[in-house]
């Protein structure tokens, strides 16, 4: 078998390790969760009479390794269950399938993140190798001390920035973003428009101080002072030969501000009303809606898992060494 | 004046000018005569032409006009929300239903019963209520509204295992019956003079037998989509039976939590109205020429709740100490900022029909509260139990009340409480003996008692079941609800009110406003609802654009 591929394949076994461990973890950290639905959804009104029902109705009542087996039985062949809400005894049940819940969802939320890294990614890479073949010079101090400013301010605070001048002083983009599935594509993206700038500014520094330091970290290699004596000029010295051997940091550290996209921008969600799927898991969370949470858990969970996959196979692949084996 | 004076003239000799002049002004309200029509009826009852022009103005001007796309965010709505009322808890889920749901009677915005589904409703002893329903309400579904539709809506409540929020309220009723297509009688358990409020309450509310879910009612408007804590978006109803009201054309309620995301869509005109506006900004947000902010106060009121089941709060004095004890200006200037009035120890607020103004006001009284606590013979720390899942500010709230008990002698021991599991976990619950609570308060006197104070219910937060004053109270409350003799309700009224006043376990110091904003191209009736927010969670379909 090429060395790569076996590779590949042993990273994806140890990703679904990494996922059935995952998933204990979810279970137990809800199980431990004081409260349950009947209280919170009830609230004040909570006796425990209406409680007691809800617990009834719901199986909550059932031994907590049953419980476990269900759900990731059910998970495993793509069912994550029902959500506890819209249950009622008498008359119908208006419950939803948590898949349903999720989907339109986790579809915004990865439509602000692709929107975002669209316009981040490619932003952070000119920029790292920019400033690794400007070192030092006044505009890699300004790229740094600017990137390095918008990262060190908290979401909400870039994000107030961005509302105050871009919608309430100059209404040139709506402070709300609340699409729906029947937005349009071009609506879509100009409601997005201040949520992905927003998270643009709090990823780009990562990204681009980390494809600066690969660089000029190469850039004191052997090989590379040979290049420079055969006589390469500087941006040659980069992109041919100091870029292929710099792309698996980079690529690691891409996917792990993709994930971030995915899986922690509520506050950015919050702040502009974005529909996301992290605003969901924090309301299912708050109500105790379990199947809810354990679902969102468990995406965010593959998301993680996949994307640091696709980051090592990217360093795999493109380390030359691994690529052509002796 | 043309041909038509004749016949104008005609009419005017045969009824009082005024009565003409009011007929003809709800028809030009109405637009189904023109301003010149109006203008030549007003000529015709003796008023001059230009106090006819200016009165036909100002008859313009509060004029409801039909229209437009009213956009409101609201700082409430949850993923959990649903369109079934019976789970109805949040604010969302309290104008969403309201907006596409009637019930049998209403709250008018000056606070008055109103009859809704009911055409009227009667009973001789309060114990048997039959009411008349109004004939020819359609469903959206096209369905017509009979008494078979309400006896469900009300079963749905009220089945054994029910797990609606409205169980609790109608656990009176004993038996409810369909008389004819257009009558309903229900029996009580014992006689309730308030009934008639209980059933505007906003979880029962009628839908088609058969379909208690999926948000099918009989409202101004019709539901189009509801995504839970995201938003619903309505389209007026063109058969509404209801004249005067649901003024727009669609309706698009968002749920936006956030309070400053709240305010920036009302600035940049994102939305048209807001509920929740943030205290701590009133005073920046007010200086914006587009919109304008106001409040009302209502019954809603935030207590502080000794457990009379547990030490040393069982002791009178020591109750009495602490309710001495409370600088109630200064919670309303800090913790609402002004908006809001000072309460004295019972949950009945002014806008209640039988707030006993009789009682004099508790004020701070260190030697008062010095004299009991001595008396109770209490010493150490009395813990406070405290988390702003009670209301915005109750930390705040319990650190002032120790500050000022501090300068009476007494030692008030605050305690932070998690948010998570609050209400199930220190409210209502003999492990904490003293905690901060909210009450929505309610419209009746009756209801706020059986709510939260008289020995059967579960929320009874005091444990106030015991003493001679509660039993006495117990024994009064049940006397004015089968009471329909107006003036005998209010001196038992009065009295229930004295004794919480006196001996029962709550400390009441604060009344909150709500306070909204709304933009000034949104024009209301000049008397606002307050039994709830946003015009008593009805301004869907009492408002309109100016």
């Amino acid at each position: 078998m090429h060395p790569v591929l076996k590779t590949v394949l042993g990273r994806l076994g140890l990703g679904l390790a990494t996922l059935f461990i995952v998933s204990i973890i979810i279970f137990s950290a809800i199980e431990m969760l004081p409260g349950d639905f009947g209280q919170a959804i009830l609230g004040q009104a909570a006796t425990e009479e209406t409680v007691a029902a809800f617990r009834r109705e719901l199986g909550l009542d059932e031994p907590p390794y049953i419980r476990y087996l269900q759900w990731v039985g059910g998970a495993i062949q793509g069912d994550l269950g029902t959500s506890f809400s819209g249950r009622n005894a008498s008359g119908t049940d208006r419950s939803r399938e948590v898949i349903d819940l999720i989907a339109p969802r986790l579809w915004n939320t990865l439509f602000l993140a692709s929107v975002t890294a669209i316009i981040a990614v490619p932003v952070s890479l000119f920029l790292g190798i920019t400033s690794a073949l400007y070192r030092n010079s006044v505009y890699d101090r300004t790229i740094n001390t600017t990137t390095l400013t918008t990262i060190s301010f908290p979401e909400f605070f870039v994000a107030y920035i961005l509302i105050l001048l871009l919608a309430s002083l100059y209404p040139i983009f709506p402070s709300l973003a609340n699409v729906d599935a029947s937005t349009p594509l071009n609506e879509r993206l100009y409601r997005s428009a201040l949520p992905a700038f927003t998270l643009t500014l709090v990823i780009v520094a990562h990204m681009m101080r980390m494809t600066r330091a690969a660089i000029i970290n190469l850039l004191a290699s052997p090989y590379i002072q040979m290049a420079r004596l055969s006589g390469a000029s500087q941006t040659e010295v980069i992109l041919k030969h100091a870029l292929p051997n710099a792309w698996a940091p980079i690529a690691t550290v891409i996917a792990f501000n993709l994930a971030y996209l995915v899986v922690g921008v509520v506050v950015v969600e919050v702040v502009f009303v974005y529909p996301g799927v992290g605003q969901l898991m924090v309301d299912a969370v708050t109500s105790r809606d379990i199947p809810v949470v354990q679902g969102c858990a468990l995406i965010f969970a593959v998301t993680y898992i996949l994307l640091n996959l696709i980051a090592d196979i990217i360093g795999i692949i493109t380390n030359p060494r691994l690529l052509h084996p002796k | 004046m043309g041909g038509n004076n004749d016949n104008t003239q005609g009419v005017v000799n045969n009824m009082s000018k005024l009565e003409y002049r009011a007929i003809q002004e709800l028809k030009y309200k109405r637009g189904q005569i023109d301003r010149r029509t109006f203008v030549r009826s007003l000529l015709a009852t003796g008023v001059a032409l230009p106090s006819a022009l200016s009165l036909a103005g100002q008859v313009a001007a509060s004029t409801p006009k039909s229209g437009g796309r009213f956009r409101m965010g609201l700082g409430h709505g949850s993923t959990t929300d649903t369109l079934d009322s019976a789970t109805s808890e949040n604010h969302f889920t309290l104008v969403n239903g309201y907006t596409f749901g009637n019930h049998l009677t209403e709250v008018s915005n000056t606070g008055e019963l109103i009859p809704e589904l009911a055409e009227s409703f009667e009973s001789d002893d309060a114990q048997k209520w039959v009411f008349n329903l109004r004939q020819g309400v359609e469903f959206h579904n096209g369905k017509t509204m009979t008494s078979e539709d309400v006896v469900a809506s009300y079963n749905h409540h009220m089945g054994e295992d029910s797990t609606s929020a409205a169980k609790g309220l109608l656990t009176q009723v004993k038996s409810l019956k369909a008389d004819g297509k257009n009558k309903v009688i229900f029996e009580l358990e014992n006689p309730n003079a308030d009934f008639p409020f209980i059933v505007s309450d906003y979880h029962i509310s009628i839908r088609p037998a058969g379909d208690m879910a999926s948000g099918v009612g009989t409202g101004g408007y019709i539901l189009q989509s509801f995504e839970p804590g995201v938003k619903s978006v309505l389209k007026k109803n063109p058969n509404y039976w209801k004249e005067g009201a649901a003024h727009f054309d669609e309706v698009e309620l968002l749920s936006i939590i956030d309070p400053t995301a709240r305010q920036n869509a009302l600035t940049s005109g994102d939305i048209d109205a807001m509920d929740r506006v943030d205290l701590k900004t009133v005073n920046l947000f007010k200086r914006n020429k587009d919109i304008y902010i106001w409040d009302a106060t209502g019954t809603a009121h935030y207590t502080f709740p000794m457990r009379l089941s547990v030490a040393p709060f069982d002791n009178y004095d020591l109750r009495m100490a602490l309710k001495w004890s409370i600088k109630r200006q200064e919670l309303v200037d800090k913790i609402l900022l002004g908006y809001g009035a000072i309460g004295n120890d019972h949950p009945i607020s002014t806008a209640n029909r039988y707030h006993n103004s009789d009682l004099p006001q508790r004020e701070f009284d260190a030697d008062k509260a010095a004299y009991h606590y001595k008396k109770s013979g209490h010493s150490g720390k009395i813990p406070l139990s405290a988390a702003d899942a009670a209301f915005a500010g109750a930390v705040d709230a319990a650190q002032l009340m120790a500050a000022s008990a501090a300068e009476a002698g007494m030692e008030i021991e605050v305690i932070r409480e998690p948010k998570d599991g609050y209400w199930s976990n220190v409210w209502n619950n003999d492990a904490k003996g003293w905690c901060a609570c909210y009450w929505g308060g309610r419209p009746t006197e009756d209801w706020m008692f059986s709510a939260a104070y008289t020995d059967d219910t579960e929320w009874n937060d005091t444990a106030w079941k015991t003493t001679d004053s509660a039993v006495k109270f117990n024994k009064l409350v049940k006397e004015a609800r089968a009471e329909l003799n107006d003036n005998k309700r209010r001196e038992l009224y009065y009295e229930c009110q004295r004794l919480i006043y006196d001996d029962g376990g709550t400390i009441c110091p604060i009344f909150n406003s709500y306070v909204s904003a709304n933009s000034k191209a949104i024009a209301t009736d000049e008397n606002i609802a307050a039994n709830w927010d946003s015009d008593g969670a009805k301004c869907v379909e009492r408002w309109w654009f100016a």
